[in-house]
């Protein structure tokens, strides 16, 4: 053992010094007081409307617009009258559309950060470093598709689907808006986008950047509001519908759809497994289970929310694990030194204590390291369980928070076992030096995504989506534009 | 004098064996007394898919598409049988056809499906196909022999275990079908025939929550239930047609997993 690992009795909090403060300005942002919808280009004024909120002090930012059944009816309509236009525009011509987009959110990525972070809660430096750049590459990678289509699906003659209808979720919000339309446009779709309850105000900026990209008036539309105008708008007149978010609410919409012959995907939840072998490099090991669980604040559908511990090294890798949690920054999101920002919302820092106290009453052992949290906002400190049972609800159900929890295994096929052991199959991780058992773990676990020697990595080149009940239908890469288009000699897939 | 001939008792094919079904029932179809699966039939063949499934698909591709070459020799032995339970001899031919054209696709799915991905990093990123696990097949009506093997074959080639629902009208072929597996190298419980009520068994099959698909093409008005029940774990709902053959059909029962690894010294 290393001399780290020997020093059980010294505190784990390095202290002496601090880090100043170093808050981002806000000035950035020219924030309305009240949303309209943004229908065929224009503001549209809405009947009812609800605060949204700043997650790290609960203080109003602004009135948005909750849309009933006929404004998403309105916007449904204008996708649809867009259609002909924006599908028989040279492809070229719409991918143009697409670089112009993605250049302008570059330029203005400050403002979108700065944004992100207030009204998501998430810390300044991954919507600045993660969150905006991957919108804006996403939309350049998908706007050199637009017109290559062909060699993407060759011999199949791709078409675009029509009118898409997108709802997306507050963890990415920015991120996620850009999987859903760059994806969309490039193949020849209009679009109807449904942007999350608590975080809706990047998407309305992003109406900004469409009107300074001059995209034609109806090929985007964005209506905000709750889940019922989600539900409306899985009702409404669209041809294909692409949800991210929870497994309940996919497997509700998977119900509403049936029948319908509306095209579907679905990006649900997940309940990682990180698997840390003996081998491994512990301290680099340490820094990507570390960015696995707390990265966002756990808010990650392919979170790393359960490590599997090979028992040779169990103890020294949880003392790092520990002591590496007491030098994570909890507090203001804007702030540059934070690593974990606010919890999204009152409701699901509600859902994260539950979950917590129902560790605790199971029988695991809980571990927080000294952190002070600001009084106003919703917080919750970086959490691991350990002693955690297969069976307890925190290794079972996805927390969606900063909790990891902590379980064993001796051999690869006890962890394979182990890993594949629970209803979702998004993502998976694997820590260990040897090449050849990378592979064969990679080839056993059940999920759509595996991050060996890394985690949480996201590029929009790389497919990204679930195993069984973390949906179907990948996002990124050329397999990306598949659920956009209609494809000859095609199965029918999803309803 | 003449003989009289040793009649068939027409069983159900599950986990590599036949036998009958647990409820007892049979029904009748071309003239014979056919096994009348049951829920718990359902059940049973299930939980054989999902024992046999990593066996067959731990198999080297290059491995199933031999033995998925078997099946098409053990049918084309036997086409006279076949010949006399479908339309006719075309229809074996084409069915036989059909098997020697979807084996030569078990060991191309990677590369034709797959991709290696150039991420912004030091990275290296592929994705690659796999089997999405247990399949349940509503196998259409007509053609009864070329409708089932048009809808196993693409599931089984990429890697699935199968749970098929014959042709309700006319079964016998699919049972023929079960007897050529049988002394085929397919995995015992790798495909598993039922012959029965399609409406009674569809939706045991559309809520079962260890069937990771479900092949709705035999399906007739009841298809939106199913697709509802389907929901409950999210299950792949594919709708194919009768008589067709494409890598697609193959790839609506894969799943795409994607592998990064950082690259460095």
């Amino acid at each position: 053992m290393t001399d780290v690992e020997k020093r059980r009795d010294r505190s784990p909090v390095p202290s002496g010094w601090t880090y100043a403060p170093a808050p981002e300005s806000t000035d950035i942002l020219e924030l309305r007081d009240r949303y309209g919808l943004f229908i065929a280009g224009e503001w549209v004024a809405a009947k009812e409307h609800f605060t949204t909120i700043a997650p790290r002090d609960e203080s109003p930012l602004a009135e948005v617009a909750q849309a009933g059944p006929e404004d998403v009816a309105r916007a449904v309509g204008a996708a649809r009258e867009a259609f002909g236009g924006w599908s028989r525009l040279a492809p070229s011509e719409r991918a143009k559309y697409l670089f112009r987009i993605a250049r302008i959110l570059a330029e203005r990525s400050r403002e979108f950060a700065v944004l992100e972070s207030l009204n998501g809660g998430k810390p300044i430096k991954e919507s600045r470093d993660v969150d905006v750049p991957l919108a804006s590459a996403h939309f350049f990678y998908y706007a050199g598709w637009a017109d290559k289509l062909e060699y993407a699906f060759p011999n199949r003659r791709p078409k675009p689907v029509g009118v898409a209808g997108q709802i997306i979720p507050w963890n990415f919000p920015l991120l996620m808006l850009a999987w859903k339309i760059a994806p969309a446009l490039a193949a020849g779709n209009t679009v109807v986008l449904k942007p999350a309850e608590t975080t809706p105000l990047t998407a309305l900026l992003f109406a900004d950047v469409l009107r300074q990209a001059e995209l034609p008036p109806g090929v985007v539309n964005i209506v905000t509001g709750d889940g019922s105008t989600g539900a409306a708008l899985v009702d409404s007149d669209v041809d294909k519908i692409a949800f991210t978010g929870s497994t309940e609410v996919g497997k509700a919409i998977q119900r509403r759809v049936a029948g319908t012959g509306k095209k579907l995907t679905l990006e649900l939840g997940g309940k990682a497994a990180n698997i840390l072998f003996d081998d491994a490099a512990l301290d680099q090991a340490v820094e990507g289970i570390i960015n696995g669980i707390y990265f966002n604040q756990g808010h990650v559908c392919c979170a790393g929310s359960r490590l599997f511990v090979q028992e040779s090294i169990y103890e020294p890798a949880i003392e790092k694990l520990k002591r590496r949690m007491a030098t994570l920054r909890v507090g203001d999101p804007l702030d540059k030194n934070t690593d974990v920002g606010a919890i999204n919302s009152r409701e699901q820092l509600t859902r994260i204590e539950e979950l917590v106290q129902a560790g605790k009453d199971e029988g695991a052992e809980i571990y927080q390291p000294p952190c002070r949290l600001p009084e106003k906002g919703y917080w919750f400190a970086p959490t691991v369980f350990t002693n955690v049972a297969q069976s307890y609800r925190i290794a079972q159900e996805e927390i969606f928070g900063p909790v990891l929890s902590v379980l064993t295994f001796r051999t690869p096929e006890e962890a394979v076992e182990k890993a594949n052991n629970t209803p979702y199959g998004l993502s998976a991780g694997v820590w260990t030096e040897k090449g050849s058992r990378i592979l064969w773990m990679a080839q056993r676990l059940r999920a759509g995504v595996v991050w060996a020697n890394t985690f949480n990595r996201f590029d929009p080149a790389s497919p990204f989506g679930g195993y069984k009940e973390s949906g179907f239908g990948r996002e990124g890469g050329r397999h990306g534009l598949e659920p956009y288009v209609e494809l000859d000699g095609a199965e029918a897939f999803g309803g | 004098m003449s003989r009289l001939p040793v009649k068939k008792t027409y069983k159900l094919f599950i986990g590599g064996a036949f036998p009958r079904s647990e409820s007892g029932r049979t029904y009748e179809a071309e003239g014979q007394n056919v096994a009348r699966a049951s829920r718990k039939d359902v059940r049973d063949s299930v939980r054989a898919a999902r024992a046999a499934q990593p066996k067959w698909a731990g198999m080297t591709a290059y491995n199933r598409g031999q033995v998925l070459y078997r099946i098409a020799e053990m049918i084309e032995a036997r086409t006279a049988e076949f010949a006399e339970l479908c339309s006719g001899r075309p229809e074996v031919e084409r069915s036989v056809d059909r098997i020697v054209w979807y084996a030569g696709w078990a060991d191309k799915l990677a590369q034709v499906l797959g991709s290696s991905n150039p991420v912004a990093g030091p990275y290296f990123n592929f994705t690659v196909p796999e089997p999405t696990g247990v399949v349940a097949i509503l196998a259409p009506d007509e053609p009864p022999l070329l409708g089932l093997v048009s809808r196993v074959l693409p599931a089984l080639t990429g890697g699935n275990a199968v749970i098929a629902v014959a042709s309700e009208t006319r079964p016998l072929a699919a049972i023929e079908l079960a007897e050529a597996l049988a002394t085929s190298d397919v995995p015992g419980g790798a495909v598993n025939l039922l012959t029965g009520r399609r409406a009674e068994l569809a939706p045991w099959l559309a809520s079962h929550m260890d069937v990771n698909a479900l092949d709705v093409t035999g399906a007739d008005g009841e298809a939106p239930d199913l697709e509802r029940a389907a929901a409950d774990n999210v299950k792949r709902v594919v709708r194919g047609r009768p008589d067709a053959q494409s890598p697609w059909d193959i790839a609506a029962f894969l799943e795409l997993k994607t592998v990064w690894h950082p690259v460095g010294q």
